[in-house]
């Protein structure tokens, strides 16, 4: 693909992120102005900057992607991601910034009284933001590889560097005015391209086939295998092959393959005619996407409502989520500015399944060479071609590099505060002590990731993301609606629940992504764990708190009454 | 000794952190704030209006979505229309449901000061 337009587009897209966030800077003081923009930013900004902090590389990339390989099922994760709003909304807005507390940890804290409890929040909020933040470095990488052939990590670690820069300069003052500026971004550069590829699509007579599963290949098309490969056939196939099937040398010849697993050698080339059904991939070696898919198959509903809860519940935990709604003036304000959210989130939505649907149409190979998440970047080369379509590429890569750069920057920054806040020791002049403290634990958040997204390297975006969603899911979302309306929840039941529920979701997550059990009931039970371990969280929770009647922290009435109280009887009170 | 005072003096300012503050924050004024049984009583009745509100949405969002993933495994042919509901169809309702939430939300925390005031 041509980079001529590409990467001035991508250089575009980080030297205005770096430019908005130095006009924050400007802006920004204190300490409070740092964490928060000292909660005077107004619904319609913020609603444009949490939309805008939300829409990840998964959104972006990665669910065109798994649209393209497994099918409409996957759109269950857009709806997810919207619909968690809708829960957030509806159990923890309003007295969530009613608390006003800053960061999960602190609403641990403010709402139990009790220093481990906090630190076991500020735990999990490190955990899941680096769980999170791991998918957004790769996707970058992905995204600078397969547009310049620039090597895998690069792309991670140009998105690393500009967002500790602009977040250990300018703090969450800046970030707000950077994430609703890429929120915009990114809109338009999936709107007006997904336009001239509908105009395409209905120029090629409208074909309707993207429904059919699975897809088929409409012109031939020649597939070079970047990596070994297992081709997975459910019916016969005949190819034509240069290179090695099964261990065996073709020169060009036409092969006919049975049903069942076949091993395909690096560098093979297969050309397949117009009509074959594409056939599934199961990348060869390791690989979350295999492993997850795999269980996917075996238990479609298991592994749907596994995805539903996770996601339902387990956006209200997100650390960089969160501490967003400490940005609104008050409760109300919080409240309107999640239905904006969800609208804004919502319209977005509407998109990636097109560019799924027309993947299945135009790139279906993409499902062999496991680059799906790549299908979005190529697909206004692949259908419209020329100068159109290297600009309308192009476009495209700015808006996906805005994609990591907000989600990264408002994730290092929710890590990087409790970090600063709970790990890192405290010592020096107090006001100077602050924001150095928070640049250091910024580069310390990013690094960890960084390093990570090097080593290990192949996880589907979306698909990590899930597991993200799934241990947020079962700590902080029982942690937060019991907090919110239980008043006989204790600091014990709390810990017990985040560890029994989180703790079990994050094994769970590290087996699979360490590819343990490959088959098998165990295997869909792990790779697909919030059904029984968000429960389990709440369960816990309750059960211990039951337990420990004496330990409900001295005024809990008094906390649960600022929590929902409106702020208009509040302030006229303390008047 | 004075460098053990400014030690001491550094670690207690540190970032404020909002505890034991809630009790006892508000000056006395009304009922609610000075935590009476009764006052107890009216913040209940607040938070028990505002969860129904909660779980009446959350209800139809369960309603809603829950039986999806059944009625597609049960008319697998249907295709067109599982991409039309979930590519689709479910954002609109997801907004409305929000809004009417948010409309019942502030009307339960509208009658509450009402009620509160007018004591």
């Amino acid at each position: 693909m041509n980079s001529a337009y590409t990467v001035p587009a991508v250089a575009l897209v980080v030297v205005a992120t770096v430019l908005v966030g130095a006009f924050g800077l400007r802006v920004s003081r204190t300490t409070s102005d740092f964490y928060v923009a000292s909660r005077t930013v107004g619904p319609r900004l913020n609603a444009a900057a949490i939309s805008g902090e939300y829409l990840s590389a998964a959104s972006f990339l990665g669910i065109a992607g798994l649209v393209l390989v497994q099918g409409p099922d996957m759109l269950w994760y857009p709806v997810g991601y919207t619909a968690g709003y809708l829960v957030l909304l509806l159990f923890v807005a309003a007295p969530l910034r009613r608390s006003g507390a800053y960061t999960l940890p602190d609403f641990a804290e403010a709402r139990l009284a009790s220093q481990g409890v906090r630190r076991l929040a500020g735990a999990f909020v490190v955990g899941v933001g680096w769980l999170y933040l791991l998918p957004q470095l790769q996707g970058a990488g992905l995204t600078l590889a397969v547009l310049t052939g620039a090597p895998d990590a690069l792309g991670g670690v140009i998105v690393a560097a500009v967002v500790v820069a602009t977040v250990a300069a300018g703090g969450m003052r800046s970030i707000t005015f950077v994430q609703a500026f890429q929120y915009w971004l990114k809109l338009t550069a999936l709107l007006v391209p997904a336009l001239f590829l509908v105009l395409a699509w209905q120029g090629d007579g409208a074909p309707r086939h993207a429904f059919d599963e699975p897809p088929a290949f409409r012109q031939q098309r020649t597939v070079r295998v970047d990596g070994t490969l297992d081709l997975r056939l459910e019916r016969p196939l005949t190819v034509t092959v240069s290179g090695t099937v099964d261990g065996r040398a073709h020169h060009g010849g036409r092969v006919s393959l049975a049903a069942g697993t076949h091993h395909v050698e690096r560098g093979t080339r297969l050309t397949f005619a117009p009509g074959t059904a594409v056939p599934g991939a199961g990348r060869a070696g390791t690989g979350a996407m295999s492993s997850l898919a795999a269980g996917r198959e075996e238990r479609p509903l298991y592994a749907t409502y596994g995805l539903i809860l996770a996601t339902f519940f387990g956006t209200m935990g997100l650390p960089h989520v969160v501490v967003r709604f400490y940005t609104s003036p008050h409760g109300v304000a919080a409240r309107r500015t999640t239905v904006a959210v969800l609208g804004l989130i919502g319209g977005f939505y509407l998109l990636p399944p097109l560019y799924g649907a027309l993947g299945r149409l135009y790139a279906p190979e993409l499902t062999i060479t496991g680059n799906a998440d790549a299908a979005v970047l190529l697909l206004p080369d692949r259908m419209i071609g020329g100068l159109g379509g290297d600009l309308l590429g192009a476009l495209v890569a700015g808006g996906a590099f805005a994609a990591f750069l907000s989600t990264t920057s408002g994730l290092t920054m929710a890590v990087a505060g409790v970090l600063t806040q709970d790990v890192l020791p405290s010592r020096g002049p107090l006001p100077a002590r602050g924001v150095r403290h928070f640049r250091l634990g910024t580069v310390l958040a990013m690094a960890v990731p960084l390093a990570a997204s090097v080593l290990v390297g192949g996880l589907p975006v979306a698909d990590a993301v899930g597991l993200a969603f799934a241990v947020s899911a079962s700590s902080f979302c029982p942690l937060l609606v019991l907090g919110i309306w239980w008043r006989r929840l204790t600091p014990p039941g709390a810990a017990a629940g985040m560890l029994a529920g989180g703790g079990a979701a994050l094994v769970a997550v590290t087996v699979t992504m360490a590819g343990l059990p490959d088959t098998g009931p165990l295997h869909a039970l792990l790779a697909w764990p919030a059904l029984w371990s968000v429960p389990l969280g709440f369960l816990t929770m309750v059960l211990v708190s039951l337990a420990t009647p004496g330990r409900v922290p001295a005024g809990t009435a008094a906390i649960l009454a600022r929590f929902h109280l409106p702020e208009q009887l509040r302030a006229e009170v303390q008047a | 000794m004075p460098q053990d005072a400014t030690e001491r003096r550094v670690v207690v300012t540190g970032p404020p952190r909002r505890t034991g503050r809630a009790p006892g924050h508000y000056p006395p004024r009304t009922e609610i704030d000075e935590q009476t049984t009764l006052g107890h009583t009216y913040v209940r009745s607040l938070i028990r209006s505002q969860l129904r509100a909660a779980l009446a949405v959350f209800a139809v969002l369960v309603l809603l979505v829950a039986p999806l993933p059944l009625v597609f495994a049960a008319a697998p042919e249907a295709r067109r229309l599982r991409w039309a509901v979930l590519g689709f169809c479910l954002y609109a309702p997801l907004v409305l449901l929000a809004r009417w939430y948010v409309r019942r939300a502030e009307r339960n925390e509208r009658d509450f000061v009402r009620l509160v005031e007018d004591r």
